[in-house]
């Protein structure tokens, strides 16, 4: 009785092909929405995943400041003493589960290099800010230990900064290359390897790193630290950590129990998270937005289907008149239904993965099939057939065949 | 004759209440055997209509009791009716009523498909009813392809596709010239006479009646006369003399 149906409701489809198509247009456009923007929404986050484990994965940054929530950037601390370098080796010395920690200080500055100038952000750390930070050297090597001490005039750029002041090949390092980061000259000695956009939508590959103390030397002229970073072994347990490091630096920096933190812990993790909740947000509201037209597309089936019953009351009365049970009847018109929007989530379906391929390609984020949405959106699909299919084919199921002869 | 397959019982059918009340059948009283030809004759609201509806099983009597191989079809149910139409009764309207843009296999196979057929079955009953009424090779035509006589053809094919017991035919010749009248005609003499089918048909063309053996006449919601015509029309084409 299914199958039979089934062949009914399909070649009842295949007889008005062109109506057919109008009829699922609207579920077509309402699959496809759906999950277009949920696909983009997916490779968005995953896009802001990636660019924060860019960042360096197990990182804290300890900064100055009040504690704020997580995201929010409290690093100037006016008034604030500053930490010190030896807070670096304590944390390195006297908490478990550390893989590396350094010092980090800033400035802005306009470098010039091969006749051509550059504004950019200067960075002073040790060799361990690399490793924190997931940074790779393309060509050339790290900071020797005594140019650290030394606080020498050497910098490893960025490929954002080798690109616009030497040009050539992507990573190339020239061999005696010089920049002047403002009063003093330095030596090339590295080119990082590119880390694309931060997660802030940032150029990360903007930067010129030196060594600490050439920093403070010769750029800030000051011994302060604002920043530190720490990166965690794997596996550690981050809260006991956390915890632990904001216990050490309460007591080197004296605060007694009544006063409050005057620095604070950020955890990528946790701007990651924040990050991609947001975005997983927007996707679902995204979603839902294109979820109302596939309940538009329902109701089109619906009021398409009830012209179709109307006007096939003659084929329904001889259907009835020939010895077809209402029930019969009732399950054509509705499979006729589920079939058409079956098929109109189908082709959603391959319309959204070409449209949401070639999105997620303009727009420079992943694409990532998801098959929970496309699997969901078919079923839907087909439920607005049953549910809007339902009324129109019970309508044709109780006809009285004699008056459905006689219709004109 | 054989059997009785067909008694009506004092059926009576109204339509409307009160005022507006009008009684199509007052009280019918019917005996068909099976084998038999019956022309049912009568001007228009005489009840003709009606009375085929009931012998159809599309509708039931008012009251009275009407008894098909012995079942009483006032007591069935809807899908009771169904299944019996399907097992036992083939119908043939004045409009054709064939699905538009579907061939004539398909068409002819309808009632085999509900009655739960399979596909080699249905392609197989479907050419061979095809067949017997002339179109062999015409399967794949649709309907906008056929004339009106083939097409009444094929919705004869698809009336005794399933070889029922009584093929209702309600004005099969309506919509149809007098040669290809003539036509439909012999077939349903053909397969009453060969098949044994009981071909009862409503007509108010005395030419076409001339072909059944047996002409019952409506007037009013009665039955007026009801008389054996000893000298059946075989010939088509020309016309012949009513009795």
């Amino acid at each position: 009785m299914w199958l039979n149906a089934l062949l009914l409701a399909l070649r009842s489809i295949r007889r008005n092909l062109l109506r057919s198509i109008l009829t699922i247009l609207g579920i077509v456009i309402g699959v496809g929405a759906v999950i277009t923007m949920v696909t983009l929404g997916n490779g968005a986050t995953l896009s802001v995943q990636q660019q924060i484990s860019s960042l360096g994965t197990n990182l804290l940054m300890i900064r100055l400041g009040q504690r704020q929530g997580p995201g929010g950037g409290g690093g100037g601390g006016g008034g604030i003493q500053p930490f010190k370098e030896s807070d670096v080796t304590a944390i390195q010395s006297e908490i478990g589960g550390i893989a590396a920690a350094a010092p980090e200080a800033r400035a802005a500055v306009t470098v010039v290099g091969n006749g051509r100038n550059w504004a950019t952000n200067v960075t002073g750390s040790t060799n361990d800010w690399f490793t924190i930070g997931n940074w790779k050297l393309a060509s050339g090597r790290m900071f020797e230990p005594d140019e650290q001490l030394a606080g020498s005039a050497v910098c490893i750029i960025g490929e954002t900064v080798r690109r616009e002041i030497y040009g050539g090949a992507v990573g190339t390092l020239i061999p005696g290359a010089q920049l002047r980061i403002r009063q003093f000259s330095c030596n090339v000695v590295g080119v990082l390897v590119s880390k694309g956009q931060g997660g802030m939508g940032n150029d990360q590959d903007d930067i010129v790193v030196v060594p600490f103390h050439t920093l403070q030397r010769r750029v800030t002229g000051t011994r302060t630290v604002n920043t530190i970073l720490v990166s965690m072994e794997p596996g550690s347990e981050r809260t006991r950590i956390k915890a632990s490091l904001r216990q050490l630096l309460r007591e080197r920096r004296k605060l007694t129990d009544s006063d409050d933190d005057n620095f604070n812990v950020l955890d990528t993790q946790q701007i990651a998270d924040a990050l991609s909740g947001t975005t997983k947000v927007l996707t679902t509201l995204l979603g839902a937005v294109a979820a109302v037209s596939l309940l538009v597309g329902g109701i089109g089936i619906m009021n398409i289907m009830l012209v179709s019953v109307t006007e096939r009351t003659r084929e329904i009365g001889l259907r009835l008149a020939i010895g077809a049970l209402g029930s019969e009847v009732l399950l054509q018109f509705l499979i006729e239904a589920v079939a058409l929007s079956a098929l109109g989530g189908v082709i959603g379906i391959a319309i959204a993965t070409v449209a949401s391929y070639a999105l997620a390609h303009v727009m420079g984020v992943p694409y990532v099939f998801d098959s929970t949405i496309n699997l969901l959106s078919l079923l839907f699909s087909a439920a607005i057939g049953v549910i809007f299919g339902y009324f129109p084919a019970r309508r044709a199921a109780h006809m009285d065949p004699i008056e459905a002869l006689r219709h004109e | 004759m054989s059997a009785v397959l067909i008694r009506l019982s004092a059926v009576t059918k109204s339509y409307g209440s009160g005022q507006a009340r009008l009684m199509a059948l007052q009280g019918i009283d019917l005996e068909v055997a099976a084998g038999e030809f019956l022309a049912i004759m009568g001007p228009s609201g005489s009840g003709k209509s009606t009375a085929m509806n009931i012998l159809g099983c599309l509708d039931t009597p008012g009251s009275g009791q009407y008894l098909f191989k012995g079942a009483h079809v006032e007591s069935l149910s809807r899908d009771q009716r169904a299944r019996l139409r399907r097992r036992f009764l083939g119908f043939v309207f004045q409009g054709f009523n064939l699905l538009p843009r579907t061939s004539a296999q398909e068409n002819v196979e309808l009632p085999l498909l509900y009655r739960g057929d399979s596909a080699t079955v249905r392609r197989a009953g479907a050419a061979r009813a095809l067949q017997s009424v002339g179109l062999a090779g015409w399967e794949q035509h649709t309907p906008g392809e056929l004339s009106g006589g083939q097409q009444q053809r094929v919705a004869i094919a698809r009336a005794i596709v399933t070889a029922p017991a009584v093929v209702l035919a309600d004005e099969p010749t309506g919509n149809l010239d007098t040669q290809r009248s003539h036509e439909i005609m012999a077939l349903l003499v053909a397969l009453n006479r060969d098949h044994g089918i009981t071909v009862l048909m409503v007509t108010h063309e005395p030419d076409m009646a001339a072909y059944a053996r047996r002409q019952v006449h409506f007037v009013d919601g009665r039955i007026a006369r009801d008389e054996a015509n000893a000298h059946p029309a075989t010939a088509p084409a020309a016309p012949t003399e009513t009795v």
